[in-house]
């Protein structure tokens, strides 16, 4: 416990130092730093201790009486719509201060009138929840440590906006806290409160430098993240009230009379959606984009997003084969697929990533919703993988934009030569992306076989073509990286040494993942599988399923041990390649000039027009925006998706309310 | 094996009528075929063993005749086919023809004809195989290697003050 | 890996150049004698190849050579896990991965036709992939492995099972196999600078390195052909042969009287016959096995 407590309280202690540490000084950097690589180690030790020390067949349980802190939280929520309802009114939003009311009045309400009052435990640690914490604890503090540098670069170059870094850093540290809660508790209560955190945080973080744009964005996350937040009211008090209970283990392990599980269940659905930036809620993540990269980072990989298929993927053994799960996959297949191709319509770098961003937690939905051990297994991984490729993905396009001004991948010509250490980072992120021997396609591959294996024809269509999709924008990115002007030199990058604490170790990290995931799986990923649906296929699922999807746990693992080792040898040629370059190198041929239908003017970067005149050459990348641009196919994919939430919902509503 | 069993040819238009051109493109029709000899039409100096240029050099062009030759591979060789781009033809005395192709490069072989036949330009093509494979042979050795077009230049322009200074 | 497979490899990586060789010589007669001319040597891809092998070495930058090699090891690579009777998915991984080096190679030396190829060529990736992946998808789901080496031990031909697989992979075979009317990054016709960008700035060895890598690839590919048709009883080999040279008939016969289509057109139609022949056949497996 005094761990949890440490890892959960820690982040918030720091946040509340920096609040008061307004301007940049080295006793701050040291105290994020510090703190930072704190709650990491803190993280990591937590996840050790656990998997050796206990028994983790069931999970741990932790603090049983709260009634004081279940009052302390409470006054802690009214602050939060308080402050909600403050900015609302200041900036003119007032259809924000129903949301929040509606949200959070009833959760006051039974937090006040005993209503909530439990003898369960509050905190629940089993292994899914040592992954959450290795990865929001060693991602998100080095996400935190990269803040530092990057947020005074940021002021040097944007000396419009005025320089909060205190509480831009204090932020951060929050939601590192409020991350720690969410997936640590057990009881709905609690998580609903850290979830109203992250949300208002993130809304904070996003409206960091009060532009008209940053303020609208900012309104728009909270909104979306807002009415999710009521469908999680929503499903606590129908807990609370029709069934009884106030813990989601509760809810997964609920046999009384299953079929009352399906409103809850599809209302956390929802709110999950909403908070992963699933169609049709994906606008607010691509509006984040506005806020500092670190903002974006954080936001993306380690946490946020990451709360919303954290709770499908504990969800995802009673979606098997309900309209809930129908909804979710369907969700998450479709924009897997539709972000994947809106991806390659775009050409700023941070938009890339967001979408891509949306288009990997749909897998990671749809995987939940299958509701079976592979597709968690392939999910769980995906979210391991996604959270350290994407986060030193966006660390390495925020700190080249900090150096060079612009993020738009068509500025990042040639930037092999002229930013080698930024682009080598960038080209372990974009492979990590893409291609086989690394994590991403890994996982990929163990959500294809999950989904074939679960006869989802529509999940494997999406998957089949959203990969290739997928495929065309990251490699055009690493093309544009490897095109090289003649001439090129290379230039000195503004990047801290705080930045590349975070950026190296999780670049290595990337790379090692790819070779040790196995055990990862075997260690935590497949024991958490086994557990969980162990415990909760005795409902709603048949015998003889039940005992089909179990016998098929043994062998969860999609990769056989065969393929991983021809994957390894995959890695280390790859690896090799640099070294390989000298080799081959090492006789020097003639050069020649690129060819340029002879008329190249001599250094590969102009040529000579039909009046005799240098003019320069520019190449751009294809981004196909006349055939599915954002424009054409956005607005009708959010529509298509918005009418089958809507659809779906009804049904399950209808069906938990009214069976 | 020879390399001349599969010679790549570029074919160029200087400054031509558009005559040879026509008959190049009919030595790869079926009456014709040149790929009976292995031979492609590249679209490209870099895949290229065969430089077949058509027409007079122009003040425009001469840079661009000399930057694909440099870009070809050794072992390569010229061919000027049709009069004009043996020593500009009847466009000799235009104010901007430099003349035959052999004022920018070096010419291995010369097909005259107005325009060129398809049988003279197979001809032409074959005695450049023989020269390929002359020149593969001491490029093995290494013997050989090809001027670039710029000491060319140098050479011809010492050539030219040698013979005003004997004049 | 079994005996057979480590033989079978060997088998491949030995003559694997000469096969590819052979049939795109037979191919590019046949395709001459269709158009009423000779047509070059039976072995003319072979001596263009050990052509360009004897070239000057000449280069634009440092990075292109290496990645053309890798290029060609991760093709050679794919197609030795193949016939090792390795994971298909894997195979058709690797082979993506082999692709993408071959394109970066091309955007490395920065010059408007390399850069238009390369883009060709990723759209042309993005054309074909989702039917290659359902076609392992459907050898998946007809044999319940995604192993050569299992797939091969079926009692009846998969192309019973698998009609709309079959189709939708010849489909875009034609452009793997770089055959009009889909060959828009590189063809093997006299061509000019805009079709054959994406290798328009490789010369001498370099070039060579990326023929055979494509030479591999051609077996490669028609060996996932023979798949459709090889079974547990050895005459089975006989048949997928005839099935493989029935294919690259067809194929030469769609190169000659098609014309080259755009970009768009390529696109919408692998898309939407990987969709329907794919996605239909896919239905019907998946019902078969319920």
């Amino acid at each position: 416990m005094p761990v949890l407590a440490f890892l959960i309280l820690f982040p918030f202690a720091i946040a509340f130092i920096l609040f008061f540490l307004k301007k940049d000084s080295k006793g701050r950097s040291f105290v994020v730093i510090s703190g930072g690589l704190a709650e990491l180690a803190g993280s990591v030790l937590f996840a050790a201790d656990n998997l050796m020390n206990h028994d983790m067949e069931m999970g741990t349980y932790y603090l049983k009486e709260t009634h004081m802190t279940d009052m302390f939280i409470a006054a802690l929520e009214l602050c939060l719509m308080l402050l909600v309802i403050f900015l609302s009114v200041k900036y003119k939003k007032y259809y924000v201060i129903l949301l929040s009311a509606l949200g959070t009045l009833p959760v006051l309400y039974m937090d006040i009138s005993g209503a909530a009052e439990t003898t369960a435990s509050h905190f629940k640690v089993d292994h899914l929840t040592l992954i959450m914490v290795l990865v929001v604890g060693v991602v998100g503090s080095l996400i935190c440590i990269y803040a530092v540098g990057y947020i005074r670069d940021y002021h040097h170059h944007h000396t419009e906006f005025t320089d909060r870094s205190g509480y831009f850093l204090s932020l951060l540290f929050v939601f590192l806290g409020a991350m720690m809660g969410l997936i640590s508790s057990d009881n709905l209560m609690w998580m609903y409160f850290f979830w109203e955190i992250t949300s208002v945080c993130s809304f904070l973080l996003i409206g960091y430098s009060r532009t008209a744009e940053a303020v609208n964005n900012s309104f728009r996350a909270l909104w979306m993240n807002l009415l999710g937040g009521c469908g999680f009211m929503a499903a606590i008090v129908f807990c609370i009230y029709v069934m009884e209970i106030t813990n989601i283990s509760q809810l997964l392990l609920f046999t009384t009379m299953p079929v009352l599980a399906i409103f809850p269940v599809a209302m956390l659905s929802f709110a999950a959606l909403t908070k992963s930036a699933q169609m049709p809620f994906s606008r607010w993540l691509l509006g984040a984009m506005v806020a500092p990269t670190p903002t974006s980072a954080l936001l993306h990989s380690a946490t946020m997003v990451k709360a919303g298929v954290y709770l499908l993927l504990r969800l995802s053994p009673v979606m098997y084969e309900t309209y809930v799960g129908t909804m979710v996959t369907a969700i998450g297949g479709f924009t897997f697929f539709a972000a994947s191709l809106l991806a390659i319509t775009v050409s700023d770098g941070k938009k890339v990533l967001a979408y891509s961003t949306i288009s990997n937690l749909g897998l990671i939905t749809a995987a939940a919703g299958c509701g079976m051990a592979e597709a968690v297994w392939a999910g769980i991984m995906l979210l391991i993988f996604h959270a350290v490729t994407k986060s030193m993905m966006f660390m390495s396009v925020g700190a080249y934009e900090n150096s060079t001004g612009s993020r738009d991948v068509e500025d990042m010509h040639g930037m092999i030569v002229r930013y080698p250490k930024l682009a080598f980072v960038m080209t372990i992120g974009i492979f990590g992306m893409s291609v086989v021997p690394m994590g991403m396609c890994v996982a990929k591959w163990a959500a294809l076989k999950a989904f074939i294996d679960t006869g989802n024809i529509y999940l494997i269509l999406f998957l089949c073509f959203g990969s290739a999709s997928t495929l065309f924008y990251w490699i055009k990115w690493l093309g544009k990286i490897f095109s090289v002007s003649k001439g090129s030199k290379r230039h000195e990058d503004t990047v801290h040494g705080s930045e590349w604490v975070a950026i190296y170790p999780l670049s290595a990290i990337a790379v090692i993942l790819c070779l040790v995931y196995p055990f990862i799986s075997r260690f935590s990923v497949t024991p958490y599988i086994q557990n969980a649906f162990s415990g909760s296929l005795n409902r709603l699922v048949s015998a003889a399923t039940a005992d089909s999807l179990l016998g098929s746990t043994d062998n969860i693992v999609a990769i056989s041990t065969e393929d991983f080792v021809i994957m390894g040898v995959m890695l280390i040629c790859m690896c090799i390649l640099p070294l390989a370059m000298k080799y081959v190198n090492s006789v020097q041929e003639r050069r020649v000039m690129s060819y340029m239908s002879g008329f190249n003017t001599g250094d590969d970067r102009s040529f000579y027009d039909s009046f005799g005149n240098e003019r320069g050459q520019y190449l751009s990348n294809w981004y196909m925006n006349d055939i599915f641009g954002e424009k054409k196919i956005l607005a009708a994919c959010l529509m298509i998706t918005a009418a089958f939430l809507v659809v779906m919902m009804g049904i399950c509503t209808m069906g938990g309310l009214f069976l | 094996m020879r390399i001349s069993k599969s010679p790549w040819l570029l074919h160029y238009d200087g400054s031509s009528c558009n005559g040879c051109d026509i008959e190049v493109l009919a030595a790869t029709t079926p009456r014709f075929d040149v790929e009976r000899f292995g031979i492609i039409n590249t679209g490209n100096p870099r895949h290229a063993d065969i430089f077949l240029c058509t027409g007079g050099v122009n003040s425009q062009n001469k840079d661009v005749v000399r930057q694909i030759y440099d870009q070809m591979p050794d072992p390569k060789v010229v061919l000027a086919c049709g009069i004009c781009a043996c020593d500009g033809g009847i466009f000799k005395d235009c104010y901007n023809i430099m003349g035959g192709t052999d004022t920018v490069i070096p010419v291995d072989v010369y097909v005259p004809g107005c325009a060129v036949r398809p049988e003279a330009l197979i001809d032409g093509v074959v005695k450049a195989l023989k020269l390929l494979d002359e020149k593969a042979e001491k490029m093995k050795r290494g013997e050989y290697k090809s001027l670039t077009s710029a000491e060319y230049e140098a050479a011809r322009r010492q050539d030219a003050a040698e013979e005003k200074n004997n004049a | 890996m079994t005996m057979i497979g480590m033989i079978a490899v060997i088998i491949y990586l030995v003559i694997s150049p000469l096969i590819a060789c052979l049939i795109s010589g037979v191919d590019r007669v046949v395709t001459a004698r269709m158009q009423g001319r000779k047509g070059p040597k039976l072995m003319q891809p072979w001596y263009d190849i050990v052509k360009l092998f004897a070239k000057e070495a000449t280069s634009v930058n440092d990075m292109q050579k290496i990645l053309v090699m890798a290029h060609c090891f991760f093709a050679i690579f794919s197609g030795a896990v193949f016939f090792a009777g390795g994971d298909i998915l894997l195979v058709l991984f690797a082979l993506t991965m082999a692709e993408v080096f071959l394109v970066l190679a091309a955007y490395s030396v920065n010059a408007a036709y390399s850069e238009l190829g390369a883009q060709r060529e990723l759209l042309q990736m993005m054309a074909y992939e989702p039917m290659t992946l359902l076609t392992a998808v459907g050898f998946y789901l007809s044999t319940g492995s995604f192993k050569v080496e299992d797939i091969i031990k079926t009692d009846i031909p998969l192309i019973i099972k698998m009609p709309g697989f079959f189709i939708g992979f010849c489909f875009i075979l034609v452009i793997k196999m770089r055959k009009s009317p889909f060959d828009l990054a590189t063809s093997h016709h006299a061509h000019q600078e805009v079709i054959k960008g994406l290798t328009g700035d490789l010369s001498g060895p370099v070039y060579g390195f990326s023929e055979l890598a494509e030479l591999y690839e051609e077996v490669l590919m028609l060996g996932i052909v023979g798949l459709f048709f090889v079974t547990s009883d050895p005459l089975s080999l006989a048949g997928a042969a005839a099935a493989i040279i029935i294919v690259m008939f067809c194929m030469s016969l769609t190169d000659n009287i098609f014309p080259r289509v755009k970009w768009e057109g390529m696109l919408k139609a692998a898309w939407i016959v990987t969709f329907f022949a794919g996605g239909a056949n896919l239905v019907v497996l998946s019902l078969l096995n319920r």
